[in-house]
């Protein structure tokens, strides 16, 4: 658990952050989002002490980060950032022990995290250990990029746009990578981005940050449905409807009965569905999940999840 | 094995036999003589001169590098960081002075000899060395750095491990860089007493015998040509290892 | 946001002083317990040093310790630059003036063979002030035209302090006043030398550039070739040029009218042109594959010719960089052309190496400071210019 309690940092005559409270549950995943200049990553940049806080004090598990040397309190916190900030000089393989390194584990433990790493993120130990990070793609440099932050099995990671420099397409698998690490291993995570989009697809909960102070921080249910100011709804955009229901699935809406034409899988979004309605001029889809017919979802009801929630 | 590499150990091979051998090539130097001068450089051993003069060149670009190298490091954390800006003029206003007059203004402190061709030689191979660490150690791309810092690394820990590596090649383009203006500057050190090539060449001039002139250059661009090269294909061997190839060249 | 983060770190951790004062401050410190002058009964014996008290007449002495005690205490504290670039001109005013008294006030009258010369105490303090200077210079960051505006006032001043006769007495000065007319001769020819050579390069490295740059298979050869012709030590190139010049003189009718001949300023020209090359024609490469793809295909899109892209696009947009080229040759040729005077081409080398032939260093002094400071001139003056057209062009 990560409390952040009036925290505060001024460089000279600028407030970049402005008083900021707010306590991040063990296993969350809290995307920090704002435009640039918002002070979002010098928040999150105070958490392992990038940056020392003016005032305020960040505490993690109950115990103030300031109690132990920088260095020590960043090896415990795992960091990734935009462009991945791999070591062009050392192979895949030291990239990702480096914190292992530091923190004096033995030879034969590094290995083998090196490797299990690798696999988890889809890279073949073997053909990929020694390789020197400009022989791999851009794709592959973020993931070793965040296998390398993960390597001493953090109980908190930092991602400062770890997804910026991607494109759309590898973009979405690699958040799908995150999401699916994240729940394995538990871990919290703080993900700074300026992307609502983004945010919502991945954060348990949202801080929206605008002049360095804290706008809102809640779920993204509640951030689409209540957004606490204009800037808010304005970062939110107009589509706030779909939004809502690309937050849900069509399982959670399937009722008895039949329909025709082609069916949609269970696990899609609400607002895949929606779209499928209103492209095919149907009034109800049929459901499938793994396979099997389980019952039919129908525009009225996408309709109302779509208006705003009472 | 490519043409450059055969034309280098060709080089290599004639620059060895001629120092071990010198009379067994009098029939090339021959023409350049009048009135039956020597052909041969007479007054002392070609060799001796030779080893004399990497010798004085090696220790005066070892010590500069150390220092340099060593000042580099220092403004550029911390607590030197005040220096910065300072000692970028400074590497600045120190190019434009001229090797012989570093070399000259060194006699009156210590006389005529070795001694001040090896402070001049010193002095003039700190500025280009320094100012490449420099580039070197502030050039690094920011990313890295910044990760190496979220990471947990201490200060001494990022030098070592990150700073230094990286900067590497950058360094040793100026010790390359250093190394061959040395080599040049030692033979002008002949003026002021000190034993390496120049005093063949000064002969030469003294006695107008061109052959002289010519072992004494020839001897010393060789010698260029060859640490030169080979400073450069260990730069680029590390350039390409590290992959940042468009760094270096910078 | 790191680099604030540091300074304000160690603002904290030394609230009053300024380090770098500290550091200047030693220096200064230590330079007063060093010989302000040098007296020597004649040129070329042993001299004894003499310490600020003994050195200078006692208003004098009293009138420099009160400066530089003004001149350390602005420089230990962290008052604004400005005030540290006025007190250190300041400092650095009265040192030269009072070498000068310190001369006059220790030769004997009527002696014409005692010589006074500047002691390592004045020059570290020289050393220590002008630290300053340049440290407050550049923090105040000035732009180009002020820079040259500095230099032209300090040059005045120099000119003045030379002009008005108060450094006759040292022994610089005397050994100019014995050789004045071959001081200007010399002075004549080394200029010659050093932007004769330079403009030669240019007339002939930037078209050998802009071909470099459109027969692309030519590039790396020839760059490699100029590459080896700069590992040849100065002093060997210059020697080897005698022959072939020398033969050009015996063997090709008129030749020889026109001045070549196998010593003298030829071999020396040449020699110097040989090693600018590299630096104009590969920064011509450079500039001009640096140019903006954009900017080509818009004016090739606009229907330029070749030539007209040449001249009206490439060219301009490679200027700053070719400028650059200019810059590192000029001032390397103002020092190299010192080593002409080893094979009879004149220059101020010749005081040089005279000097250390007759270990008489106010000799060596002579041809070195013109020569120093020729080149840092050219460098500043340079500099500002590179400085002009490459922010003229980012306005754009």
């Amino acid at each position: 658990m990560i409390e952040i309690q009036e925290l505060t940092k001024v460089y000279g005559e600028t407030t970049v952050v402005d008083r900021v409270s707010l306590t991040i549950g063990a296993g969350e995943l809290c995307a920090i989002v704002g435009t640039s200049g918002s002070g979002k990553t010098t928040l999150m940049r105070m958490v392992n002490r990038l940056v020392e806080p003016t005032a305020g004090k960040v505490l993690i598990d109950g115990q103030d980060t300031r109690d132990v040397p920088a260095y020590e309190l960043r090896r415990r916190i795992g960091y990734a950032i935009q462009g991945h900030g791999l070591f062009p000089h050392r192979t895949v393989g030291q990239n990702i022990g480096t914190v292992p390194h530091l923190l004096g584990w033995e030879k034969s433990r590094i290995t083998k995290r090196v490797d299990e790493l690798l696999s988890l993120f889809q890279l073949d130990p073997a053909q990929f250990r020694d390789r020197m990070p400009n022989e791999l793609s851009g794709g592959q440099q973020q993931r070793v990029g965040v296998a390398r932050a993960l390597a001493a099995e953090p109980n908190i990671l930092l991602m400062d746009e770890p997804f910026g420099a991607l494109d759309p397409v590898i973009r979405s698998k690699a958040q799908d990578d995150l999401l699916a690490i994240q729940k394995r291993f538990n871990t919290t995570v703080v993900l700074v981005t300026h992307d609502m989009e983004e945010a919502i697809h991945l954060g348990s909960r949202i801080a929206v940050m605008d002049g360095g102070k804290l706008l809102q921080y809640a779920t993204p249910q509640e951030i689409i449905a209540n957004p606490a100011t204009d800037f808010v709804a304005e970062l939110i955009g107009g589509d706030r409807p779909f939004r809502m229901l690309s937050l849900a699935k069509v399982l959670s809406l399937v009722e008895p009965g039949e329909a025709a034409g082609d069916p949609i899988s269970a696990g899609a979004s609400l607002r895949e569905a929606y779209a499928e309605c209103l492209w095919s001029g149907r009034e109800a889809l049929p459901v499938i999940e793994d396979g099997k017919l389980i019952g039919r979802i129908s525009r009225n009801d996408l309709a109302r999840c779509a208006a705003r929630p009472s | 094995m490519s043409i450059g590499l055969v034309i280098r150990l060709l080089v290599l091979a004639l620059l060895v036999g001629f120092l071990v051998s010198p009379e067994s090539f009098a029939f090339v130097f021959e023409p350049l003589t009048k009135n039956n001068q020597p052909v041969i450089y007479n007054q002392g051993s070609l060799l001796d001169l030779t080893l004399n003069h990497l010798l004085i060149v090696a220790i005066a670009t070892a010590l500069a590098t150390t220092v340099a190298v060593g000042l580099a490091i220092l403004v550029t954390r911390p607590f030197g960081a005040e220096f910065l800006p300072l000692s970028r003029s400074l590497a600045n206003v120190g190019q434009t002075f001229p090797p012989v007059a570093v070399l000259a203004l060194a006699v009156p402190m210590l006389g005529f000899g070795t001694a001040p061709t090896l402070v001049a030689l010193f002095l003039y191979g700190l500025l280009p060395i320094f100012e490449n660490t420099l580039t070197g150690l502030t050039g690094l791309p920011p990313t890295v750095t910044e990760a190496a810092r979220g990471m947990g690394m201490t200060g001494g820990q990022r030098l070592v491990r990150v700073e230094l590596p990286l900067a590497l090649p950058v360094i040793l383009a100026g010790v390359r860089l250093s190394t061959v203006i040395s080599l040049a500057t030692a033979t002008i050190g002949s003026t002021v007493a000190a034993r390496t090539l120049g005093e063949v060449i000064i002969a030469g001039l003294l006695s107008s015998n061109t052959a002289f002139v010519l072992q004494g250059g020839l001897i010393v661009g060789a010698l260029a040509v060859l640490i030169y090269d080979g400073l450069s294909a260990i730069e680029r061997a590390l350039t390409r290892r590290t992959g940042q190839g468009a760094r270096a060249n910078a | 946001m790191t680099t604030a983060d540091t300074t304000s770190q160690s603002r904290a951790a030394w609230p009053a002083f300024d380090k770098l004062g500290v550091l200047i401050a030693l220096i200064a410190a230590a330079a007063v317990f060093l010989p302000f002058a040098v007296f020597r009964a004649n040129r070329i014996v042993l001299g004894e040093g003499l310490l600020i008290p003994s050195a200078l007449s006692s208003p004098s002495a009293v009138l420099l310790g009160l400066v530089l005690l003004i001149g350390v205490a602005t420089m230990l504290l962290r008052v604004n630059p400005l005030a540290k670039l006025g007190v250190g001109f300041l400092v650095l005013a009265t040192l030269f003036v009072l070498i000068g008294q310190s001369a006059t006030f220790l030769t004997p009258p009527d002696n014409t063979f005692a010589r006074v010369s500047p002691g390592a105490g004045f020059w570290l303090l020289t050393f220590a002030f002008a630290l300053l200077v340049t440290d407050a210079l550049t923090r105040l960051k000035f732009g180009p035209w002020q820079r040259i505006t500095i230099l032209a006032l300090v040059g005045v001043a120099m000119a003045a302090l030379l002009w008005s006769g108060a450094w006759n007495d040292l022994s610089i000065l005397k050994e100019f006043a014995n050789r004045a007319p071959a001081f200007w001769a010399e002075a004549r020819t080394h200029l010659l030398l050093a932007f004769g050579s330079v403009a030669i390069a240019i007339l002939a490295g930037v078209p050998l550039g802009i071909l470099l740059y459109r027969v692309k298979p030519l590039r790396a050869a020839v760059l490699n070739t100029l590459n080896i012709v700069q590992t040849i030590p100065s002093i060997a190139l210059f020697g080897l040029l005698i022959a072939p010049l020398a033969w050009v003189a015996a063997n090709v009718p008129g030749a020889s009218a026109i001045g070549i001949s196998g010593i003298g300023i030829a071999p020396a020209m040449v020699a110097l042109f040989a090693y600018s090359l590299l630096p104009i024609v590969s920064n011509t490469v450079v500039g001009l594959v640096n140019v903006p793809e954009a900017a080509n295909d818009a004016a090739r899109g606009m229907g330029m010719t070749n030539r007209q892209r040449l001249f009206s696009v490439e060219l301009p947009l490679a200027f700053p960089v070719i400028l650059t080229g200019i810059r590192i040759v000029l001032v390397q040729n103002i020092g190299l052309a010192t080593i002409a005077a080893l094979i009879g081409g004149g220059g101020f080398g010749v005081f040089v190496f005279q000097g250390i032939g007759q270990t008489a260093m106010d000799l060596v002094l002579l041809g070195a400071v013109p020569t120093v400071a020729l080149a840092f001139a050219a460098a500043v003056v340079l500099d500002a210019f590179v400085e002009m057209v490459s922010t003229r062009e980012r306005a754009q």
